[in-house]
């Protein structure tokens, strides 16, 4: 596909916010979709040293082609390492070696809790039951700092989460330190409406940029509580013509992420 | 002949029993479908089944009425979406409803992992405010003895059998894996029977020039079988990648009842074995899937005298 669009695609302003938070060097949780395009757009423009890490396993995959799962073959053939699954989870994630996970959700809560197991108020007989944790429990609480991508709708953000399957801030404040962690949580969740962090002393979630085109009142809408806006709210960055070639002839040719 | 050496038919009638806890592993790669549907043709009942990622495998399984309990830790089509089998059947009781029993997967890579080295739990540090910990009363709470920190404890996992698809063996059932290897050592380790089906079965010397590839040692293998394309539509690293198609048209036909009951008479049980289902994938098919090769550097281990 060759770059035409004046306008880049939402799909790619989210993937450039999502590459933007990871720094040189970092060791990278990765999931497969949009997270998987950062990291490899990061790679490939201001964070050349990073190492990718996928828990089926693999540690410093170079992927040949556009993975379609995280236990794609091609993450394999040219990695670093190949281990365990569980050491994985024990000598990269317990242990302290991941700099930045990535997480999606179902649900998000003001203080970056996140629901992936059921919607609905009865667990055992949920209205709709989702995929459950998978790597995202222990992601949320080890990981140095985490990104959590998802699109934003009002039922994804109640006031009140069906199921809590990761922790954020837990209820805010030093809540999370009080459980027992040491560090880590949420810094940036990204929507296709904006970019948001977390008050460094309340730990609420405030939205810090809009997507261009973007007004607060379509954020608002799409909230289940009064959202906090950051006094210099921002506008998030138009990708350039370098970052969209990567991404449109490189990393996605197919548009399979990026539509 | 190895007295290992089995057919699948045979084996999975052997060590396969109405009521076993069965773990049935391989994240993504290899995943012992051929082995599902045997069981799936030999109406075993009342099965409780265990992986980190039900898939397809178990969804077909699920779908198919043979299992009256779950433990897992992330039930999707991956990089697809729903399993939709497994979601009626928690969802809506069709075809029968279904126990399930949930984790995170570091807590059931750690279950598999005590029942594999004779510990009787395994502390993680991971459940810390979840309400995992109200509808799994299998995770509990406890305090270290030496720091004082608290850690949560998931229980042992003996599962009755473990079955696993490989690369290859010997006929004594000593199998190497390369790429992903998973959980597929505990497993095997915490199992009290294990079937390995292989790709290719090897004489002992190839096994022996490269022990450092061994994941499962033939002591604790009870059958082989020698099923070659037994992990389709998954892949085996080097012999054939995953084949997304089937992912797409599972995803696309178990929508319905209706529609997922006739995948199961085309797929499972209107085919007697792999290699009938091998010949109807087509030669074609499997061309597409084969990778381009790229073997590893060999390393010298010296010879010693």
């Amino acid at each position: 596909m060759a770059v035409t669009a004046k306008e880049p695609r939402l799909s790619e302003v989210m993937v450039l916010a999502a590459a933007q938070e990871i720094h040189d060097e970092d060791v990278v949780f990765v999931g497969i979709g949009l997270p998987n395009l950062a990291a490899n757009l990061a790679q490939r423009t201001h964070a050349p040293a990073i190492q990718m890490v996928y828990e089926s396993g693999v540690y410093g995959a170079r992927p040949s082609r556009l993975p379609i799962s995280i236990g794609d073959p091609c993450l394999v053939t040219g990695a670093v390492q190949v281990l365990p699954m569980i050491e994985i989870f024990q000598y990269f994630l317990q242990q302290g070696l991941i700099d930045v996970g990535f997480l999606g959700a179902a649900q998000i809560d003001r203080f970056g809790n996140l629901n992936t197991t059921v919607i609905g108020a009865d667990y055992k007989e949920p209205e709709v039951r989702l995929p459950g944790a998978g790597g995202a429990t222990e992601i949320a609480w080890l990981a140095k700092r985490t990104v959590v991508i998802l699109p934003q709708k009002k039922q994804k953000f109640p006031e009140c989460l069906d199921f809590r399957t990761s922790v954020g801030y837990h209820e805010g404040g030093s809540s999370r330190d009080t459980l027992g962690a040491s560090s880590g949580g949420p810094a940036r969740v990204i929507t296709d409406l904006g970019v948001y962090g977390f008050d460094f002393k309340s730990r609420e979630i405030v939205l810090e940029k809009l997507h261009p085109g973007v007004s607060i009142s379509e954020v608002q809408s799409e909230v289940g509580w009064p959202i906090k806006i950051k006094e210099s709210l921002g506008i998030t960055e138009h990708p350039n013509k370098e970052v969209l070639e990567i991404l449109r002839n490189e990393l996605d040719p197919q548009g399979h992420y990026l539509g | 002949m190895s007295r290992k050496l089995s057919s699948m038919q045979a084996a999975i009638d052997q060590y396969v029993s109405n009521g076993d806890l069965l773990v049935a592993e391989g994240f993504t790669h290899l995943i012992p479908f051929a082995a599902g549907h045997e069981i799936i043709r030999q109406h075993k009942r009342d099965l409780v089944l265990c992986r980190l990622t039900p898939d397809l495998i178990f969804d077909q399984m699920v779908a198919a009425g043979v299992a009256r309990k779950l433990i897992f830790g992330w039930i999707g089509n991956p990089g697809v979406g729903s399993l939709h089998g497994i979601r009626r059947a928690v969802e809506r009781g069709i075809p029968s409803s279904i126990e399930i029993e949930e984790y995170s997967h570091f807590g059931l890579l750690s279950r598999l992992q005590a029942g594999a080295a004779g510990l009787p739990f395994q502390p993680v540090r991971n459940y810390y405010g979840t309400d995992l910990l109200r509808v799994n009363s299998q995770i509990q709470s406890i305090i270290c003895p030496f720091t004082g920190q608290e850690v949560y404890a998931v229980p042992a996992l003996r599962p009755d059998v473990a079955i696993i698809h490989a690369q290859r063996s010997d006929t004594e059932g000593n199998t190497q894996v390369w790429g992903l290897t998973g959980v597929q050592k505990e497993a095997a380790f915490a199992a009290r029977k294990v079937i390995v089906i292989v790709e290719e079965l090897v004489d002992e010397t190839v096994i022996r020039s490269d022990p450092n590839r061994t994941l499962i040692p033939g002591l604790i293998v009870n059958a082989i079988v020698h099923e070659p394309f037994g992990a389709h539509p998954s892949y085996a690293q080097g012999f054939y990648d995953r084949d997304n198609e089937f992912y797409l048209e599972w995803d696309r036909r178990s929508r319905t009842v209706d529609g997922m009951n006739a995948y199961l008479d085309e797929w499972v049980y209107g085919i007697p074995d792999r290699a009938t289902y091998k010949k109807k994938c087509g030669e074609k098919m499997l061309a597409r899937l084969r990778p381009v090769p790229s073997p590893s550097s060999s390393v010298n281990y010296g010879s010693y005298r």
